[in-house]
């Protein structure tokens, strides 16, 4: 344990009043940091100094800082929850830095997701997506016995990989094109790997990815950055499964729709 | 006042049935017309505000996260408990029923308890239906394992994501009647005040936090499923903005507090490292499966764990509780922690801690194995202390993790205000003084999906509601008592942060009304949580202002009602002059160190009124009856 040591950095954080003011980087030192905190303890630490000198604090989102809430998320040295592989900002402790580094602190940046003060973004784009299509449509109390559906374990384990998304928004902030496949496929592809998914599967992801698209997130050009960025290790290959049922379900709409008198 | 719980009589197994029958019902056509408030979107209130719309009525719903999916209930991880005797273990709806009323040592009411077990096979099926990918057999039934001092396997679970999994579940529920247009959310707004009309709950007054603005809210009743009130001890397994302003609002405005002393102590959290510290993060007890905890013999000795041999360590669990062992329920194992470390045997740089170590396990099953079940918890403890659970012990303490306290209700899950109701953790239900583990995903989600939608029925079809408006007298007093809290917290100016009033009062909490609690340390606290309350006032620094996005302003209001409910705990704890369950009272224990109750003046609820600002509140009792289940001293050995 690093007990006793504490490191002195320097951070450069975007301060912006509100959604419609300007933003800037404003630079605050940072002095006598422990190792063990974690990054938004960090940030706690530089806040109580603010205050005390009668300085307004950094609003940053955070909840459970426990990795799994999707509160928290930003930018440090312009990678989404910073340096360490699958982990949030919440989990990420100091000892990933060093004893006199810069760190530059910022929003999540998407057209989708406006800044609403300082780090604080608006992502309930996200939420709309779900609304949308990513649900299975059963009412409390008509469900059959839960052993009446047996779901084989490998659909169930590949299901639980997609669902473990916390829906924070790395994704879309690491992406050039701030594009929301991954966030979106995760869902289409946990729902569609599910016996319990499947009478909805085509309206979902036809419906989800217009969503999407409404949203003004930008389209997937491959990069990968988002998988790279996850903290919850969403892979890659659900963008490409949803692009499959999505064009699937493309064709099958339209026979339907011209078969019933397009009323799709 | 007479509490009326409202319990059906007769024979447990029939009662909800006959109740429901005899509730009264909104014909479908006209639940439209009714207009609820359901305040929160965990597992709870997602459930229930997405149940209720399906049914048709017209639904709000508050939350003060960015997103319904972000509610506390996501970080729960271990499992859901469901008498569904999968496993032909002799597991049964009344085992089940058994095994919680003993648990929480005989301070629960039986009709809830029995209707909880009942319905818990039920949130299975639902929550299967909905896609919640639960942990599968390779036959592909659903896997069940044993949690938190239970003797048969009736934990279902999504890896160590139980929690994330079901609230999704509810959240996509939610989100799907969001879409459908019969449900109104609002994200980013904290309620502030209750609304009375008429000696009815017809609204509420909430914070937009992002603008600030104060706005009404009218409907035909409110629900409230706020969550528990554990960051009264600052440091606590909760999520940051958890709170208890809701139900404080509501208990101020006359409804009654249950058992508020009643918390739980979770043993298996990591031990608290510095000053710096902002929360503490809870290993699933499922660790205790195949972890085995000790310390060492002597006090004081300071060996790395490894140089400690086999014949000078102490399995104390095993010791003393040979048929549990590291399996007992969470109050003793807590309790048996603090004890060997009050003994000076503790480990860590702190004192504070006890290992919890899987050599064993991973000589038996395999490294492998050890981390397809525990992989999460293992990287997340990694990722947090720097060191490898895979080749040193882990370190343990307890922390706060529950609150079974909470607002009174009776059987149809409504408040002593009428129209006002509550659910999960936010009520005080049917963990008694203390809750099993994985019993709270299952309470929540059958308030929220299988009880609510019924007994609200009763509740609006039986009274007559005028229409009320938010331009009644009633809200504009409502949203001024709110405007006018905020403008004096702004308006202090003083020098001390918010935090720092906050880690005081927890170190107050924990220290007196905390493990184990005496009447001197409870007197104590009596006297030293009004002045730091007094403090507060005069000297708390709220920087900005109050018509925008002001995160230290919601944490100042959240702990100027902590600073009032920390003292009816307190008080609580100190009239309760027994051990029960998580309530530990030194002066009460028996001859071996348990909890020992007395039945004779104790075997109530208590249920806290307030009297108004400044005076005493008044205790009242609400007298427990065991039919089925017959109180004894617990043991576990
Ligand atoms: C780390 C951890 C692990 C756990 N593991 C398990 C487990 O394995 N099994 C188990 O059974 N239980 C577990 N529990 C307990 C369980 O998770 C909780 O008791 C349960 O989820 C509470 O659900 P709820 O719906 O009552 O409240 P919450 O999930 O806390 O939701 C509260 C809601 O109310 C809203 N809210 C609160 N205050 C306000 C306000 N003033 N205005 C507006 N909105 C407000 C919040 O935004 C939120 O939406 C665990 C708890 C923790 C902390
Ligand atoms: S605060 Fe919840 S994921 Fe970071």
């Amino acid at each position: 344990m690093s007990a006793g040591k504490t490191m002195n950095l320097t951070l450069h954080v975007w301060r912006q009043p509100s959604g419609t003011s300007q933003g800037r980087f404003v630079t605050y030192p940072a002095p006598d940091i422990s190792p063990d905190m974690s990054f938004l303890e960090m940030l706690d630490v530089v806040n109580e100094r603010l205050i005390a000198k009668g300085e307004d604090p950094i609003a940053f989102d955070h909840d459970c800082r426990e990795g799994i809430c999707g509160m928290c998320g930003m930018m440090i040295n312009g990678q989404a929850h910073g340096p360490r592989r699958a982990t949030t900002a919440c989990q990420l402790h100091m000892r990933s830095f060093e004893d006199g580094d810069t760190i530059t602190i910022e929003p999540w940046r998407a057209t989708a997701f406006p800044v609403v003060k300082d780090l604080v973004v608006d992502r309930n784009a996200f939420d709309r997506i779900i609304a949308a299509g990513g649900f299975v449509s059963t009412h409390t109390g008509s469900a059959p016995d839960g052993n009446a559906i047996p779901v084989p374990k490998t659909a169930a384990d590949q299901a639980m990989d997609a669902a473990a998304c916390i829906g924070c928004g790395a994704c879309v902030a690491a992406c050039p094109n701030a594009s929301a496949m991954l966030f979106t496929s995760a869902k289409v592809s946990h729902l569609g790997l599910l016996p319990q998914g499947q009478a909805e599967r085509d309206q979902r992801v036809l419906k989800m990815v217009a969503t999407m698209d409404e949203e003004g997130f930008g389209t997937c050009t491959n990069h990968g950055e988002c998988e790279a960025a996850c903290p919850k290790e969403i892979r890659l290959e659900f963008i490409a499964r949803m692009n499959r049922d999505f064009i699937r379900a493309g064709l099958r709409n339209r026979g339907e729709r011209a078969g019933s008198g397009g009323t799709g | 006042m007479e509490l009326k719980a409202n319990a059906p009589s007769g024979p447990i197994e029939t009662r909800w049935e006959r109740h429901k029958f005899e509730m009264k019902l909104v014909n479908p056509a006209n639940k439209r017309k009714y207009s609820l408030i359901v305040v929160g979107s965990g597992l709870a209130g997602a459930s229930a505000a997405a149940s209720l719309a399906e049914l048709g009525y017209d639904v709000s719903c508050f939350c003060y996260q960015d997103s319904p999916r972000r509610a506390h209930s996501i970080a729960a991880q271990g499992g859901i408990n469901a008498a569904k005797n999968y496993q032909n273990d002799g597991d049964s709806v009344f085992r089940l029923f058994y095994d919680t009323v003993k648990g929480g040592d005989f301070r629960a009411r039986e009709s809830n308890v029995y209707r909880l077990a009942e319905l818990s096979v039920d949130i299975i099926d639902q929550c299967v239906a909905q896609g919640v990918p639960f942990a599968r057999e390779y036959g592909g039934v659903l896997a069940n394992r044993s949690f938190g001092g239970a003797q048969v396997s009736r934990t279902f679970y999504a890896r160590g994501q139980t929690g994330q999994q079901l609230l999704l579940g509810a959240y996509q529920a939610l989100e799907r009647q969001i879409g459908l247009g019969k449900v109104e959310m609002y994200p980013r707004h904290e309620m502030l005040e209750l609304v009375v009309v008429g000696g009815k709950a017809r609204g509420i007054v909430a914070r937009d936090m992002i603008t600030g603005a104060l706005e009404s809210y009218a409907a035909d009743a409110v629900i409230l499923a706020t969550g528990g009130y554990g960051n009264v001890f600052y440091l606590a397994t909760y999520a940051k903005g958890c709170n208890v302003t809701a139900i404080w609002r509501a208990y101020k405005k006359g409804a009654l507090f249950g058992n508020p002393c009643y918390t739980q102590i979770h043993p298996t959290c990591i031990p608290v490292t510095g000053d710096h510290q902002s929360k503490l993060t809870l290993m699933s007890e499922s660790l205790r499966n195949d972890g085995r905890i000790w310390v060492p013999l002597k006090k004081g000795d300071t060996r790395p764990p490894a140089q400690i041999p086999e014949g000078e360590r102490d399995y104390y669990l095993e010791r003393k509780y040979p048929s549990f062992g590291n399996l007992v329920p969470r109050d003793v194992a807590s309790r048996n922690a603090k004890q060997v470390c009050d003994e000076g045997r503790g480990v860590g740089a702190s004192g504070f801690g006890v290992y919890l170590d899987f050599a064993d396990a991973i000589k038996r099953l395999g490294a492998s194995v050890i981390a397809e079940k525990y992989g999460n918890l293992f990287d997340m403890y990694e990722r947090i202390t720097d060191e490898n659970p895979y080749q040193v012990p882990m370190r343990i303490y307890p922390a706060t993790h529950y609150t079974m306290g909470g607002l009174w209700v009776d059987y149809n899950l409504m408040t002593t205000i009428p129209g006002l109701h509550c659910l999960g953790e936010a009520n005080f239900s049917d963990h008694g003084a203390n809750r099993l583990g994985a019993s709270a995903l299952m309470q929540g989600l059958c308030d929220g999906y299988f009880v609510i939608p019924y007994t609200i029925g009763h509740y609006l079809a039986s009274n007559k509601l005028d229409k009320v408006g938010t331009d009644a007298p009633e809200f504009k007093q409502a949203e001024q008592a709110a405007s006018e809290r905020t403008r004096t917290l702004l308006d202090v100016k003083g020098t001390r942060t918010v935090d720092s009033f906050h880690r005081e009062l927890g170190k107050l909490m924990w220290e007196y009304c905390g493990m184990a609690r005496n009447k001197q340390g409870l007197e104590t606290a009596l006297q030293k949580i009004p002045a730091l309350r007094e403090q507060f006032w005069k000297d708390v620094r709220v920087p900005g202002q109050g018509a925008e996005l002001n995160q230290s302003l919601e944490k100042a209001g959240r702990v100027a009602d902590f600073l009032e409910l920390g003292e009816l705990m307190c008080r609580d704890a100190l009239t309760r002059e027994e051990s029960c369950g998580g309530h530990f009272r030194e002066e009460h224990q028996t001859p071996d160190g348990e909890a020992q109750r007395d039945d004779q003046r104790f075997q109530h609820v208590a249920a806290w009124e307030h009297t108004g600002e400044g005076q005493a509140p008044k205790r009242h009792q609400e007298p427990l009856d065991f039919e089925y289940v017959h109180p004894s001293q617990r043991s576990y050995k």
